[in-house]
């Protein structure tokens, strides 16, 4: 894993005690070492470290425990076995012994709240933050909003279909890539406010020791401080359906001068993207951008082909909807479809990439409508 | 002790039917016991080809063998079919054999309810198996169908299953008030409350907790219904509902349910480990004070599986505080036990190597339980296949070792036959290194950040699943091992005596073996 962060490599030295006491899995434990990742990652915030070490003293605790009582078990196996003619003793109870027992776990249970409560409460305290973003989960992305920069972006797995489905090599970064980094400064106190648009997700960044559940119509809060500039990834670690497990998160962090220049050229570009709306698509320009935003947004479920999957997610591909009923299918890319997982996705994209994607879905697969929707239509149906 | 050889009841008319009505018409609780613990293993055998779909699948990274949708309804069912399905109907198998034998009583008190409420059984689970046939799949949604993935997102296949896990809940809930009618009434004279066996004590203190929970879990699936079919909004803040309210009612049953799988697992224990140590349980008193500690704290941990869904700090602080007091009667009953052993004249035939194999495991299960109530660090492990790891510690080498042993311990008072001890011994060596080599290495994988119900994984967990699917192959085989056994064991072999077991106490070694078809007709007196 540690080829996959660009810092923290502190937890060698326990990972090989680990290793050496887990006597079942010692026999696989010198190869490549990227690839046989023991322990819990150090992280790199003060709270993960916090947990890292809440984790390793717990652990502990519990090795030495296991020691005690395998310990005499062991002993009696070997000592106190039929086969060597011992007679069985008589003892069948001892208050003394029993209160002992009762009373030392119970003192140890206390010592180790102790500092757990400490952590969990610096772990619930999100005042004072300076960077405030929201996160939304998507099935079957991520959406992040600078609430202060008014950036808006969505976050979707590029790892391409051949190297899941075996037809290409798999990179060092398969299926924890995105197109769209959530990207954050070094040093200064970030609040995450988290939510979803359907199902449950949960959003999990191990070397932040974040994961809180984006639950959708309340909204959590979680925070960190990043310590050290580099990439971390995570995924979604709630069920939240098909692609679950293809949801990932990058968070890229930066210094103070490189975060504020992406902010800037964040806000550029969405100038620009704001200009494009204006001038007049053709055929050709549309069906090019619509196959990238049907890529990311829609082949979840409908598929590349358009045939969608039988029973679960209908075919686009020759359908009425997407031949014919032309203000039905704006109608329902624009505001989805209740109870089912159609999204309404007027939300989540601007006008030139819900036009390009409605005109792709006329045109492709053989629905030659010849049909253009433009941006300025789509406009015009989200002014009323 | 009365002379348990009743003559009168020799007679060809109180025998079983013959043919396929005495299974079906059954009100002998000899009958519905074997009838409960076939099913289950029937259903061991599915849950366990599911389980060998999920390992297969995740032998390497990518995809080859099944799509994300079909892995989905794999792990659900697989969940769904070993819980409700295997492990549970396992003990009500035992506790209809067992209970009736071990207090000197004739019969269950119901017995017609006992007839009933095995066969909702094989209908609930024939309903269930039938929606992976179904437009749209199977649940797929988890085993704990978390809403709204499981109401607006669901399958329509969901509507199925709600039935089907209803008429679960109805049979475990008759199934507890005939255990409970059974053990409160129906004991020999003399036989008080603090003189039962532990198996009687730790299932009578399981069934108040299925009648407890059963209908929470009831109420949560009927609001999913109306969710679903009749407008309500339950579970949709866009109506005034909270998903949250699901997983607190949900996890209100499930924590619970827990221990329901593992309390029926300590009596059976609590009776093998003093048999093959030749010496009474140390501290029986205390062994029942802890199963009922156990029990009430179980009703106050639920939130525990949901450190993660933004709990308010005073909750996460009462939630982690009182879940990690689970440890200490936990600990008490593995001190127990190995007090049991300690200066004893052990032997290790197989019923006793798996009870050793449980203590051993149940106890790594419990550590990492208690690894996870820390709730800071549990925002690492949460999801994970730490979690994974954990919970099948305690189910696999807990609840089914403990079932396994039981069956070793009890099968030359079933059948009359002694079974195969060298290949009993086989089957406990083939299991102990399948289940190390499935389940310990999820904990690695987990810690370094692998989510758990992902049909695909990033390269730096390629190496231990791969050890994990080996290890589950091995597991799942070696179980057939223990089919033949037992079949063997049925058919013939060298005759048991009543009391097989040099250490045994109890009244179930009193009667003859093969136990007759009616046993206790005249009670017998305890002194």
């Amino acid at each position: 894993m540690d080829k996959l962060r660009d810092s923290g490599s502190g937890p060698r030295a326990q990972g090989l005690i680990l290793t050496t006491l887990f006597a079942s899995s010692a026999l696989v434990a010198s190869t490549a070492k990227a690839d046989w990742e023991l322990n819990m990652p150090v992280g790199v915030t003060e709270i993960s470290q916090s947990v890292y070490s809440l984790h390793m003293i717990i652990f502990w605790i519990c090795v030495v425990i296991a020691v005690i009582v395998f310990g005499v078990m062991f002993w009696s196996i070997f000592h106190h076995r039929k086969s060597k003619g011992v007679k069985p003793a008589s003892f069948h109870e001892s208050t003394t012994v029993e209160i002992i027992w009762t009373v030392i776990p119970l003192l140890i249970l206390v010592g180790m709240a102790v500092p757990a409560t400490a952590t969990l409460r610096q772990m619930y305290d999100t005042s004072d933050a300076e960077v405030d973003i929201q996160i939304t989960g998507y099935q079957w992305k991520w959406r992040y909003q600078y609430l202060n920069e008014e950036i808006d972006f969505f976050s979707n797995l590029t790892t391409p279909k051949e190297q899941i489905e075996n037809q290409a090599e798999k990179t060092d970064t398969y299926l924890l890539e995105v197109d769209n980094p959530l990207v954050l400064p070094v040093g200064k106190k970030v609040r995450f406010l988290l939510t979803s648009n359907d199902v449950i997700h949960s959003w999990w960044i191990p070397d932040f020791a974040v994961k809180k559940d984006a639950i959708p119509g309340f909204i959590n809060e979680a925070w960190t401080k990043i310590d050290k500039p580099g990439t971390y990834r995570g995924q979604c670690a709630e069920l939240c359906g098909k692609d679950h497990g293809f949801m990932p998160i990058v968070v890229v962090a930066m210094n103070d001068d490189d975060y504020a220049a992406w902010v800037a050229q964040q806000q550029t570009a969405k100038q620009a993207k704001a200009a494009s709306a204006e001038k007049e698509w053709t055929l050709a320009e549309l069906m090019t951008k619509g196959e990238q935003v049907y890529n990311t947004a829609c082949a979840a479920c409908h598929q590349a082909n358009g045939m969608g999957i039988p029973g679960a997610f209908p075919a686009l591909k020759g359908s009425p909807m997407a031949t014919q009923d032309k203000a039905g299918h704006i109608n329902i890319v624009l505001n989805g479809k209740a109870g089912t997982a159609m999204a309404a996705y007027g939300s989540q994209f601007d006008a030139v990439d819900l036009a390009a994607v409605i005109t792709y879905e006329r045109n492709a697969w053989g629905n030659d409508t010849g049909e253009i929707v433009t941006p300025q239509d789509i406009k015009q149906i989200q002014g009323q | 002790m009365n002379d348990m050889t009743q003559p009168e009841l020799m007679h060809g008319h109180h025998g079983p039917a013959r043919g396929i009505t005495r299974w079906i018409y059954t009100t002998n609780h000899k009958d519905i016991g074997t009838l409960y613990l076939w099913f289950s293993f029937a259903m061991f055998l599915i849950g366990g080809c599911m389980a060998l779909v999920i390992r297969s699948e995740l032998f390497q990274p990518g995809l080859q063998l099944v799509q994300p949708e079909f892995f989905n309804q794999m792990t659900t069912m697989h969940g769904l079919i070993m819980v409700f399905g295997a492990v549970m109907p396992a003990f009500v198998g035992l506790a209809n054999w067992m209970i009736p034998l071990m207090v000197g009583a004739p019969d269950m008190a119901l017995p017609r309810m006992n007839n009933l409420s095995f066969w909702i059984l094989p209908f609930a689970f024939a309903m269930l198996l039938s929606t992976l046939l179904m437009e749209g799949g199977g649940p797929n949604f988890g085993w704990t169908f978390y809403a709204p993935l499981s109401t607006t997102y669901a399958p329509p296949s969901v509507t199925f299953f709600i039935f089907s896990v209803h008429m679960m809940g109805i049979s475990s809930i008759m199934g507890a008030i005939n255990v409970i009618a059974t053990i409160l009434n129906m004991r020999a004279p003399g036989m008080t409350m603090m003189k039962m066996p532990l198996f009687v004590w730790t299932w009578l203190i399981t069934a108040f907790l299925l009648i407890a929970v059963m209908p929470v879990l009831a109420g949560v699936i009927t609001m999913m219904l109306m969710d679903i079919h009749f407008g309500t909004s339950f579970f949709d803040a866009g109506g005034g509902g909270d998903p949250v309210l699901f997983q607190h009612l949900f996890w209100f049953f499930g924590h619970p349910e827990v221990y329901i799988m593992i309390l029926p697992a300590f009596g059976i224990i609590s009776h093998i480990v003093p048999t093959f140590s030749r010496k009474r349980l140390f501290g029986y008193a205390s062994m029942v004070y802890a199963t009922a500690s156990i029990a009430l704290l179980s009703f106050v941990v639920w939130a525990h599986h949901m450190f993660t869904v933004g709990l308010p700090l005073a909750g996460e602080l009462f939630f982690m505080y009182s879940t990690m007091l689970i440890a200490v009667p936990t600990g008490v009953k593995v001190f127990n036990w190995i007090s049991t052993m300690f200066r004893g004249a052990i032997s290790f035939e197989t019923p006793m190597l798996f009870a050793i194999g449980f203590i051993v495991l149940f106890t790594i299960g419990g550590f990492s339980g208690l690894m996870l109530a820390i709730s800071p660090a549990d925002f690492q492990y949460h999801d994970t296949y730490f979690v994974v790891a954990h919970f099948h510690y305690v189910l696999v080498p807990g609840a089914v070792f403990s079932i396994i042993a039981g069956a070793y311990y009890w099968l030359p008072k079933w059948t009359g036959h002694m079974y195969d001890e060298r290949l009993g011994q086989w089957h406990f060596w083939l299991s102990m290194v399948g289940v190390n080599l499935t389940f310990f290495p999820m904990h690695f994988i987990g810690l370094a950040g692998m989510p758990r119900r992902i049909p695909d994984y990033a390269l730096q967990f390629a190496d231990f699943n791969m050890i994990a699917s080996i290890g589950g192959f091995l597991f799942g085989f070696s179980q057939l091992l223990f089919l033949y056994i037992v079949i063997k064991c049925v058919k013939g072999g060298q005759k048991a005596e009543d009391k097989p077991w040099e250490g045994a106490e109890g009244l179930e070694w009193q009667v003859a073996s093969p136990a007759p078809y009616h046993t206790f007709a005249q009670p017998p007196r305890i002194d």
